[in-house]
Order: structure tokens, then sequence, then C-alpha cells
């Protein structure tokens, strides 16, 4: 069974972390109920013609997705696999919108044709004129997971070599409105920004300088906190590792009551491991989790944990494994082991 | 999901043990059999939808209400189901009957379902009453599409293993590929795969801006055809390993031999001229299940009846097929086009040729096209059927191919 190795992670996020060379290092504060990503000029990567139809989220995954193929020296990745919660919200909006108000009269095709969940997959092997294998998972908070489970079997099982992975959503403008209207009535609500953002990956079956190691990936529908403790000892234990072994956790943190989960979590297994959190920069959105997987990634290249994501005290010692915990109100739970090779 | 070590090699076959749909056609997968053999289709007027397109459309619209589909199913009346996860909820449950599975548990059982609408067709009914009613409240959060497969997986018992796929038209078939490799892989012994996708003010009008919905019963590959009916449904497979389902003393009804995904990357919802996509997935698919060309015994075609899918995909099949094309037919008359559910609807009646021995007929076919000169199967045929290749293309390039098989 092959190794699963990442050889580039890119992200736009709600802090300038695609732009800066500076590993989070001037960061924003958000102190908003909304929050958009810090966009590149679009136009510096895109072609007018080809943007004029795109909307935020294709736009950040084009951008994101080439950008990371350009750092791992890939011009044609053997699969693109793509995860989005709510997909082309923004298109749909606008053309439900269309039909409701003009009721079902005058509408044009455009934002019909890019409101499909799978259009920033598409468009991206568009743009690389790349007949590989193509998927788009759209599993709620669990949707850059399930890419992962895809890549990550595709390396094992020899059916590809190089795959460029995603987790993309953008924020839209109503059924946002929605969400957080109904979020406002809970009595611990999530605290951090509703948001958005790209991240994108290469994965790979070859060993490279550098290259952080995807050791595993487990996802669970729903599980009480014991239960949670019991399924974590349980991954490390299959992977050979006990919770000594982790030297950092990265943690989804949104401010919420199941933030629970996260403390349990890192009192009973992890009280010696370096704490990490990111929701608060970044916000809140059905892919956060893979900005989790770009900031695990820099982690261990950098050897370095900015200031405003370490949670306890700092450590000097060095980083060689990393743990992704994210999970949303207390379902789409997701364990992500990275190692340096 | 744990890593146990896995070899290509002494990978297991990927059975299917059980299926389940439900359709314009019938309400079970005997119903849909019954209707299939009598050349029966299932389009017709738009009853349960309140469109101003009613007169312009034909669609395939599964019998049941939401209300005899919440009734069946013993819901709740506070329930938030939709429609997509209550035509999925049946159609699984049939497959695990079906497939005579009692204990969920028992094995390592995952679910993989695919939706392109979600939950939108209360989304759409709702939108501009969300702030306002707490009836409509329900239903924000059963928007997106992840929510019909967690509301099917809650409601089957699944704890293992779930995700969804969303590569519009393809998706489907992409689940029931994502099923065979994760049982080859060792990594699921047992998995229910396939759609759902309930029809939607949102599709109609999208499909009527592209201009591709026709104004009567569809007629696919035929060289006047109009365009493409809509229809809803949900059908899924289950796929058990051979090991597992032989342990088990479990009757196979059939073999997942092969599978490929690609991608046209020509247009978003146009393909390409020589249609590349569909070709190599069809190419793919055979050299994976190390097949020839004329050992596939019949083609469940994807069939839409556009005029751009029906001639690149002729154009397609005849690149794979050369001169010996086998029987095919396309089944969209039957249902219209079930969206995210087509490939597992197809996939079921692949299964049901198999079983039966017999190619469906292509409905409502005159005369060939043009360019491409290639006719479908017409008339109930029975022969001896082996091998069937399904279709499923997307927009967005999407294009996957399955290969089913009696042994």
């Amino acid at each position: 069974m092959r190794n699963c190795y990442i050889h580039s992670a890119v992200s736009i996020s709600a802090q300038n972390t695609f732009a800066s060379e500076d590993f989070l290092l001037d960061v924003i504060a958000h102190n908003t109920k909304k929050t958009q990503a810090i966009y590149p000029n679009f136009k510096d990567f895109i072609a007018p013609i080809a943007a004029r139809r795109m909307q935020t989220a294709v736009k950040m995954g084009v951008v994101t997705a080439n950008k990371a193929l350009q750092i791992a020296e890939l011009n044609q990745p053997d699969a693109i696999i793509t995860g989005t919660g709510m997909g082309c919200i923004t298109d749909t909006e606008k053309f439900l919108n269309s039909i409701i108000t003009n009721n079902e009269a005058y509408l044009t095709p455009t934002s019909f044709i890019q409101s499909t969940h799978n259009t920033v997959c598409a468009q991206i092997a568009l743009g690389l004129k790349c007949n590989a294998f193509n998927n788009t998972y759209t599993h709620g908070n669990l949707s850059f997971e399930s890419t992962l489970i895809d890549a990550q079997l595709l390396i094992q099982q020899q059916e590809a070599k190089h795959i460029l992975v995603g987790g993309v959503d953008e924020l839209g403008t109503e059924f946002v409105e929605y969400v957080q209207m109904m979020e406002a009535k809970e009595s611990k609500g999530i605290k951090v920004p509703f948001s958005e953002g790209a991240t994108f990956a290469v994965l790979s079956s070859e060993k490279k300088v550098n290259a952080i190691k995807l050791q595993a990936i487990t996802t669970i529908l729903e599980a009480s906190k014991e239960e949670i403790i019991l399924k974590l000892e349980a991954f490390l234990a299959v992977n050979d590792m006990d919770a000594n072994s982790i030297d950092a956790i990265i943690l989804g943190n949104n401010g919420d009551a199941y933030d629970a989960y996260y403390e349990l979590t890192a009192t009973s297994l992890f009280p010696h491991a370096v704490q990490i959190e990111y929701k608060h920069l970044i916000g809140e959105f059905h892919t956060a989790s893979a900005f989790a997987f770009w900031l695990g990634t820099k982690v261990l290249q950098k050897q370095h944990i900015p200031k405003d994501v370490l949670k306890n005290s700092r450590q000097n010692k060095s980083i060689k494994t990393v743990l992704l915990y994210n999970q949303f109100k207390g379902k789409d739970h997701s364990f992500i082991l990275l190692k340096t090779c | 999901m744990p890593n146990e070590p896995t070899n290509k090699d002494t990978a297991p076959r990927v059975a299917v043990t059980g299926m389940g749909i439900i359709s314009a056609i019938g309400n079970s997968v005997q119903e849909n059999m019954e209707a299939l053999l009598a050349s029966k289709s299932g389009i017709g007027s738009i009853s349960k939808i309140n469109t101003v397109h009613a007169d312009q459309i034909r669609v395939g619209e599964v019998a049941f209400s939401n209300d005899e589909l919440i009734s069946q199913q013993q819901l709740s009346d506070d329930n938030n189901f939709t429609r997509t996860s209550l035509l999925g909820l049946f159609a699984a449950k049939e497959a695990l009957k079906n497939a005579k599975i009692t204990g969920i548990n028992s094995y390592k059982t995952g679910l993989i379902s695919s939706t392109t609408v979600g939950g939108m067709d209360k989304t759409e009914q709702h939108l501009k009453t969300f702030k306002t009613s707490s009836e409509s409240q329900k239903y924000i959060s059963s928007h997106h599409a992840g929510d019909s497969t967690k509301k099917i997986a809650k409601q089957l018992g699944i704890t293992e293993f779930s995700t969804t796929i969303s590569t519009a038209c393809s998706s489907s078939t992409n689940a029931i590929m994502l099923g065979a490799r994760l049982i080859k892989a060792g990594k699921l012994d047992r998995v229910i795969v396939g759609g759902t996708d309930a029809l939607t003010k949102f599709t109609i009008n999208g499909f009527k801006t592209l201009m591709i919905l026709s104004d009567e019963v569809c007629t696919p590959f035929d060289e006047h055809r109009k365009g493409l009916n809509l229809g809803e449904g949900a059908a899924y497979l289950v796929l058990e390993s051979e090991t597992i389902a032989k342990k088990e003393n479990k009757s196979i009804i059939a073999y997942i031999s092969g599978y490929a995904n690609t991608n046209d990357a020509f247009h978003q919802t146009a393909t390409s001229e020589n249609g590349q996509g569909a070709y190599l997935a069809m190419q793919k698919a055979l050299d994976f299940a190390h097949l020839k060309p004329a050992q596939i015994d019949y083609i469940n075609a994807h069939g839409t009846a556009t005029p751009n899918n029906d001639l690149t995909e002729s154009i397609a099949i005849k690149r794979v097929f050369g001169d010996d094309i086998p029987d095919f037919s396309s089944t969209k008359a039957y249902t219209g086009h079930t969206l995210a559910a087509s490939g597992a609807v197809e996939a079921v009646f692949s299964i049901l040729a198999l079983q039966a021995q017999t190619v469906f007929p292509n409905l409502n076919f005159k005369s060939k096209i043009n360019e491409t000169g290639l006719t479908p199967t017409t008339e109930i045929k029975k022969k001896p059927i082996n091998y069937v290749l399904s279709n499923s293309f997307g927009f967005g390039g999407n294009c996957s191919t399955l290969i089913l098989s009696k042994e």
C-alpha cells in the first residue's frame, strides 16, 4: 500500500494567506458576524472573459488550485477532487430569486449553469484541459475530508499518482442570513464569523524533499464526547500511535456549545501537546477544516507556530506529528494525521 | 476508516446483493421491471409542482406524494424531510430489504449517496418565508446536498462511513464507483450506493432556459429529437465483498466489473465534438474490466434525447465499438432524466437486463441521426446478456461508465 504525500497546500482565507509569503504574521481581527475571504487580484490569474461568469467560489477555487499545481510543479494531475458544502450558492440564490421574482419568466441560463456543485471542479479541469478522474463531494462539514479519503484511496490502490484536492465555499448573500438567524437562537451559538475560503493541495504517491505525509484520515457521522475519545484512541492505535505520539493538535473551536468536544479531547488525551486553533481567524464554513489541513502542513514544514493560533504554552520541541480534529454541532467529526517524513 | 493493508491482485470482487428503486414507472424493482417489459413510459403532465411551464413540458413524476411517503415511512409530523430525502430513503430501504440485510452493523457498512438538487424542493417553496414562518424554518438546515444522505444514514442506522457526491448527471454512477473501490480496498465490507433527486422548479426552469426540454415524450437517438424530459426518483444498490456475500450465502444478482470516471474538459454544459470524455470513460471502463468491446452485450446509454448528448454519445460509442455496435437503448423515455439518480436508476435497469436476459427497447425512435446512423434496439429483445455497459454524463464535463456483469 502506497503512502500519500502532500506536495503543496495553498489557501485563500479571511487572512492574508494567498498572496503573502508570511506565515500568519500580521493577522486581521474579525469582529463582524460575517467576513469575506481576502481575495487576490483575480484578474492577474483568470482571463476576463472566463472570470465574467465566475462567482467567488469558482474564482477562489481555480486560482488556489492553479497555485497548488504550480508549487508542486505538476502540469496535469491524474485526478481532481473538490469538496464544497454549499456549492455555488451565489448563483443558486441568483437563479432561485429570478424564478420567484419573475414568476419563471425572463430567465437566462448562466447562473443555472454555474450553480451546480461540480462547477469548481469542472472549471479547473476545463482550464487545464484535463480529461482525468474528476469528482465533487458535498457532504456538509465532511466535504473536504471526503476528497482526502477518495484521493488517499486512489493513491493506495495505485489508480493515480498525483492528485489535486481542495475544499471551497463562498459566503453568498441570502442563505447565510437565514442560517445565522437560526444560529442566533441557540443559547451558546457560533461566536466566530461566518466566512468562506478555498484550500487546494497536491497529494502524491512520491516522496519529495520537505513533503508532509498524510498518514490517515477518518470521519464519524455522529458521536458523544465520550465515544469520540474512544474512537480517537482507536484511530491512533490503528496507526501504531498513542496520544503521546502527537506533538500538536489543531482544533476547530468556533465558540459554540460543542467546543466541549475539543476541550474534553484536549484535556483527557493531549495535555502535553501543542494546542492550535484557527477559526477565530478564518471563520466558520463547511470547508473551514481544509484551512486546518493547510495550517498543519505549514506548521510541519516551517517548524513554527504563529502566535495567533497557539492556544497553550509555547513548546520548543520539534513537531513531527499533527492531529487535526474538527466537528460541527457534535456531528461530522473528522480526524486527520499529518507527519513529517 | 482504518488503513488495513490491501493488495490489488487479491482484492475481492464487488457483488451486488440487492437493489431498490422508485421512479416514474414504479415504486419497487418489480414494478419498474414490469413497466420496462411492457414498454410502458412513465412520462406525463406535471401534477405536483405548480409551474407556468406545465403545458410545455412532460415529466417523469413519482406517483407517491410527500404525505404518502412520510406516512409509509412512519416519520414524525415535525420531520423536515425534503422530497429528495423521502425518495432516497424509500429506495434505500427496498435495497436493504432486497439484500436481506437485517443487522446493519454486523459488517462494516457505508452509505454513499448523491444528489444535485439536495433540499431545493423545499427551499424554493419556503425561501421567502424563512425569516417569518417557523414552519418554513425547519427547511433551512435541509437545503444542503449532504442533508438527504445524513437523514438516510440515520434512518438505516449506518454509522461507519457516509458521504455525498454531486457531479451533476453522473453523480450516482460515481457513488457506485466509490463504493466498489472502498470494498476492493477492504475499507468497507458492504456499502449502499446510489442517488436521489426530486423534481423542482429550479431544475425545470434551468433546463428550460437552456432550451433542452421537450414538450413531448422524449425520443432518444432520433434524428428529430427535441430535448429531454426531466424525471425524479431514487435508486440504490447494495454492494458487498464477494467473500462476505458467499460466506453469508447471499444470492448475488450482479457484479461490478468495470468503471471509469473522466472529464470532457470542453465546456460547462456542451460536449466536445468527438465525445472525448464519453469515449475515454467507456474505453477505460473496458480496460479496467479486462474486456474487449465485443464482449459487451448491451449498452444502457445516457441518451437524454438532447441534440447534443445523443449525437456525441453516438460518436463516442462508434469510436469505442467500431462497426460492431452492441444492442443499445436509452431508458430515459420511461423515467425521464432523473439527474443525480439516473446512473443508479440505470444500473438497476442494467441488472434487470442481466436477470431477464432482455434488452429493453428505446421508446419513440423513428429515424436515425444523419451524422452517425445508429439504430437503437426498439423492440423487446431476448438474448444471452453477460455484460452491460451503462453511461452517465453530466454538466461540467463529468463522464462516468459502469460495467455490470452476470458472473
